[in-house]
């Protein structure tokens, strides 16, 4: 499931794109100084392969629901960590440019969800230890479902925090997890076997791609270094610009702006004219919690206030903006029409 | 329509976005640089907004309005994918006129509470940075954006990746619907594959990519390839393109620091009344 661009805060959007970015270049760097050009090209189709395998739609015994591959504990296998981050990343920037999956703003928590904690946290402190350098079939599997199970355990966890963090949405912490945690235990069972499946069988037919061959012995303690840099930085990060943004009633936001219009926040002259309406009208003025969200109530009055006044100057303004954006539209194309070659159809 | 069907019906939808980018319109000759950043303004901008924000929103708008329109870009395709995506969004903000029941307005004799504003203001900031990201795409294409990003220091590793992965999406998802359609005409029963066949299908699909990349390796090597991908796209800012950035990175501070719909409303009916 992917983080939305329309539940996400600025300030958790950030401290995400933060953490992402310096994992990729780490990776990156990884990468570059381990050159191997045959790499380039299996990294391109193992990207383009987990993103037509996911649309494949199995169907889940006994449920009636169905399921897809997600892919980021199968990369990692494959590739080893620092490449698998890199495709994931390339996938869900495609998802999210081409599919409307997620969004650009949330594409940074996104590539942490889905990419950082599958390549960094599961792979490194789950499957390694588990699978140790030559593991049999059993163990194998094992360590392939496990892996998988934590990698989406905490992805979808990483989903509520970044949520409720933002305070888009007022769903609290416990219904929350309750809604996200069962459902992402099953999806990541069922994404442990397919992914099991398919090292297997790959490990059949291709011996040398298949773990223990290579970069799962070489890169398991630099990625669990990786891994817990990444996580403590991200903490940091993403607790400091909470702890500033909870330090406002209406949060980051509120204070940037309030700082960049200067002291006072509340818009003067919309006010006044208000008033001046409110006192023809015979409705009473007031601050609008429809404008400014919650408002920080320093004279202590109740919130919240419902000001029909308010109200309406919004709601007519809305219709007259959505009039105008619909003329500003259609005359755009109608002058595109116009000046367009003949040749064209 | 089986999923095959559904599949290569994507793909074809997905090819027409590329065709769309390749087109001569004003918004397409615009940097794709200049895009990307007033694209991200944009979306920081709609993402600063409070909570319970609708009408402050709505200005924004004008942004993918104009890129659609100016852009060449058909309504259809953008509002099809818009509608077609898993909206986890909207989903969450369902649950907001249940959460919070707190009077906000009054609608003539309808009062509006808290949790309907929220989730009004949910699905407007799905919708504009949905469609923004779209658009960008649309109007630039991925090998351009990719050109951007690589001018904007991102790991050349990454570009190229992102360069590969939209170069083979094609061909694997056909070679996927291939499978599907395969296992569609042997089991008419069963839909979509159970997990142990979706296993051994993704199999076949896995080894054949391996395949692949193998065969891809050879050619790259044959033609010169020795680790390092070269990116050549000529990139060149106009004094357009600086303005391009400018107009509209002040247009999106001006929405954020007025609610002009209420400003238009106030102005306009408070003349009137």
């Amino acid at each position: 499931m992917h983080m939305s661009d329309a539940l996400v805060s600025p300030s958790i959007a950030a401290s995400m794109w933060v953490a992402t970015a310096g994992a990729s270049a780490l990776s990156a760097r990884a990468l570059r100084r381990r050159p191997d050009d045959r790499r380039v090209p299996l990294m391109g189709v193992l990207g383009a392969f987990v993103f037509a395998a996911q649309l494949v739609n199995f169907a889940i015994p006994g449920t009636g629901s169905s399921g897809h591959l997600c892919g980021g504990v199968l990369l990692a296998i494959l590739l080893g960590p620092s490449a698998a981050l890199l495709v994931m990343a390339s996938v869900l920037a495609v998802q999210a440019l081409l599919f409307a999956d997620g969004g650009l703003l949330a594409l940074g928590c996104n590539i942490f969800n889905l990419g950082v904690l599958a390549s960094f946290v599961a792979y490194p402190f789950v499957f390694a230890p588990i699978a140790g350098a030559r593991p049999s079939r059993a163990r194998l599997a094992v360590a392939t479902v496990l892996s998988s199970v934590v990698a989406l355990q905490l992805g979808s966890l990483a989903i509520v925090v970044e949520t409720l963090l933002s305070r888009r949405a007022s769903i609290s912490l416990g219904t929350f997890l309750l809604l996200m945690q069962p459902i992402h235990l099953a999806i990541g069972v069922i994404e442990g076997l397919i992914t099991t499946f398919l090292v297997l069988f790959i490990r059949n037919a291709r011996p040398e791609l298949a773990p223990g061959s290579r970069e799962a012995t070489v890169s398991g303690p630099w990625a669990r270094r990786v891994g817990t840099g990444v996580l403590m930085a991200t903490v940091v990060v993403a607790g400091a610009l909470s702890w500033f943004a909870s330090s406002a009633p209406d949060g980051l936001e509120w204070s940037l702006a309030r700082a960049s219009v200067g002291v006072p926040a509340e818009p003067e002259v919309p006010r006044g004219i208000l008033a001046r309406i409110g006192e023809a009208t015979g409705l009473s003025p007031g601050e609008g919690p429809m404008n400014r969200g919650r408002p920080a109530d320093a004279a202590g009055r109740a919130w919240p206030q419902v000001d029909p006044s308010v109200s309406f100057s919004g709601l007519a303004g809305a219709a007259l903006t959505l009039a105008l954006g619909g003329l500003l539209a259609a005359g755009l194309r109608g002058v595109r029409r116009g000046t367009r070659p003949a040749s064209r159809p | 329509m089986t999923r095959a069907d559904g599949i290569t019906a994507a793909l074809s939808h997905l090819g027409r976005f590329d065709e769309l980018a390749g087109a001569n319109t004003p918004i397409a000759r615009v940097d794709p640089r200049a895009k990307l950043v007033t694209t991200a303004a944009f979306l920081v901008t709609v993402a600063s907004f409070g909570r319970l924000e609708v009408s402050a929103l709505l200005p924004l708008g004008a942004y993918p309005l104009v890129l659609l329109a100016l852009g060449d870009v058909p309504l259809g395709p953008i509002v099809w994918r818009m509608a077609l995506v898993s909206p986890f969004a909207v989903l969450v903000g369902a649950f907001e006129p249940f959460l919070d029941r707190q009077p906000l307005g009054s609608l003539g004799p309808i009062v509006v509470t808290a949790g309907w504003a929220s989730f009004a203001s949910i699905l407007l900031r799905f919708a504009l940075s949905v469609s923004a990201a779209l658009l960008l795409v649309a109007t630039t294409g991925l090998d351009a954006a990719a050109a951007a990003l690589a001018w904007f220091k991102v790991p050349k590793v990454l570009v190229v990746q992102l360069l590969f992965l939209y170069r083979y999406l094609f061909v694997l998802s056909e070679e996927v619907a291939r499978s599907l359609r395969a296992h569609a005409l042997r089991s008419p029963n069963h839909p979509s594959p159970r997990i142990r066949v979706a296993g051994s299908m993704l199999g076949q699909v896995l080894l054949r990519t391996l395949e692949r990349a193998q065969r891809i390796h050879v050619a790259m090597a044959c033609r010169g390839f020795a680790g390092q991908v070269r990116l050549r796209r000529p990139l060149r800012a106009r004094l357009s393109d600086i303005a391009f950035v400018a107009c509209w990175c002040t247009y999106f501070a001006l929405c954020r620091v007025s609610n002009l719909p209420r400003l238009l409303g106030t102005a306009v009916f408070g003349v009137a009344g």
